[in-house]
């Protein structure tokens, strides 16, 4: 028996298939992953997150403890409800874990880390935050729904209190605000428009209740990762690990080199990893033949290298398999990728896959 | 979980079989095995002509979370695929007992192992415990 949200019991009752995810048991669908899927990227879809770890940061060092802790710099959340993704790194320039970061002014901030990573996590800040005079806080008693979809705002719109609904709805993406008890946030993991509210735990289920009343369908963790791979969104674990430097999981954008006096946890490795020309590429991989690509399957680049799908699957929205892929560094667009003993062929793209609703690369198979 | 047709077999792989009049036998994947798989996206079939043995890989049956392989219950040569099925695999969702049948195989040999009805609800029920 795992970890149960606010929200299990809802989930039994609406014949959810239950999996065990990072030790929580959450709903993987609740009939069919693909209709899930659809859901989101052309009306609304409900999300479970209250597995998610809600970490409180305060104090005077702050400020100053973030923006050792990250490789990107907090610094550049310059007005209260502004939100940051970042990685933790390690020494090595490993990710520890992927996060969102929010200023809540008054020195203080909300970071939002995975599920499966939690304890260590909390022992990697803990050991970091010695030098600092500040309070790091586990929010074990807050729940978290996403509402995503194009018309997920606007659906959920009468969920939220008429004094704050205004402001809710003019929310610009990685921003959020504090509403009362919720914390609204204008960020999601499926590529679509959407909020994501952080609540307390007693107060979830009828939020969710009242988000399946105002027609947003509830969506499991299954479709959460179609869409995610879709939107080309990395997943912890898969995609990069302690292993992996966020160089090499696509992830350059997130590390903030300004200024460079600012001594971020892992900078010394990653500046000597930046240098290196042979450095592999992420990169995404769509297949030309019908079959699924999945997690771990070689690819073969043909008088260059190999490489390995890091996060394979199938796309509902393009009607075909794509992946993302650790590859060898060289400029070229097609690729080979070992399916049960056959090499099929592939195309090397850029990613999103989907955004908004549309297909962000050419599906014809023609070399674009 | 919907009641088992009376006038099939069933292996502990979770496939079904039908003999049928002209002495084939129609085989696909139960209600059991698709729902544990979840929506189908792609089905890999054999050739027509091809010989497949009692417990070998003759199919493979892919869904959005993994990809399964569905072994051959007899020995024989199969006779007919289910063409539909590469741009509707869900119809293996949808009807898994008739409009999502697999491979049609002619036996070569009495061999591979089934249940009757009872005995595969029996298997079922096993398994949820």
């Amino acid at each position: 028996m795992g970890n149960k949200t606010p929200l299990y019991e809802a989930h039994v009752a609406a014949g959810a298939k239950i999996v065990d995810f990072g030790g929580w048991d959450m709903p993987l669908h609740y009939g069919s992953q693909l209709e899930e899927h659809h859901a989101v990227r052309q009306h609304a879809g409900a999300f479970d997150v209250s597995h998610m770890t809600v970490v409180d940061v305060s104090g005077t060092d702050a400020r100053a403890f973030l923006r050792h802790l990250l490789a990107n710099d907090v610094a550049r959340l310059s007005t209260p409800g502004r939100a940051l993704y970042s990685c933790m790194l390690n020494e090595t320039g490993g990710v520890v874990d992927d996060l969102i970061t929010y200023y809540r002014g008054d020195n203080a901030y909300r970071v939002i880390v995975n599920a499966s990573t939690r304890d260590k996590d909390l022992a990697w800040m803990a050991k970091q935050a010695s030098a600092f005079d500040m309070v790091v806080k586990e929010r074990a008693e807050l729940a978290m729904i996403a509402l995503q979809g194009p018309e997920a705002c606007e659906r959920a719109a009468s969920l939220i209190d008429p004094g704050w609904r205004e402001q809710a709805l003019a929310l610009r993406p990685f921003h959020a605000i504090e509403a009362g008890d919720l914390f609204i946030a204008r960020t999601g993991y499926t590529g679509e428009d959407g909020w994501e509210v952080v609540m307390p735990a007693e107060r979830a289920a009828a939020f969710w209740r009242s988000a399946l009343d105002a027609g947003i369908r509830p969506c499991g963790l299954g479709a959460r990762d179609t869409l995610r791979l879709e939107a080309g969104m990395n997943l912890y674990g898969s995609d990069m690990d302690e292993t992996v430097s966020p160089l090499e999981a696509g992830l350059g954008w997130t590390i903030a080199w300004e200024p460079e006096d600012r001594g971020f946890v892992g900078r010394s490795a990653l500046t000597e990893m930046r240098e290196r020309s042979d450095r592999q590429r992420f990169a995404g991989l769509v297949l030309e033949d019908k079959g699924v690509l999945r997690d771990h399957m070689r690819v073969v680049v043909d008088g260059i290298g190999e490489g390995v799908i890091t996060s394979g699957g199938f796309s509902p929205t393009l009607e075909r398999s794509i992946a993302m892929a650790r590859i060898p560094a060289g400029d070229y667009d097609r690729a080979k990728v070992e399916v049960r003993n056959r090499l099929l062929d592939v195309r090397v793209v850029r990613m999103p896959f989907v955004r908004n609703g549309k297909a962000q690369i050419d599906i014809q198979g023609d070399k674009s | 979980m919907s009641e088992l047709p009376g006038d099939l077999l069933y292996t502990s792989e979770h496939e079904w079989l039908r003999k049928e009049d002209d002495g084939t036998v129609t085989v696909g994947i139960t209600d059991h095995a698709q729902s544990a798989l979840g929506d189908l996206v792609y089905v890999e079939l054999p050739e027509v002509g091809q010989e497949v043995e009692a417990g070998g890989e003759m199919a493979v049956v892919e869904s959005v979370k993994a990809a399964s392989d569905v072994y051959a219950p007899i020995s024989g040569e199969v006779v007919a695929v289910n063409v539909d099925l590469s741009d509707d695999p869900e119809k293996i969702n949808a009807d898994p007992y008739e409009d999502g049948w697999i491979v049609r195989l002619r036996p070569t040999s009495d061999d591979g192992e089934s249940m009757s009805p009872d005995e595969y609800q029996a298997f079922l029920d096993e398994l949820e415990d």
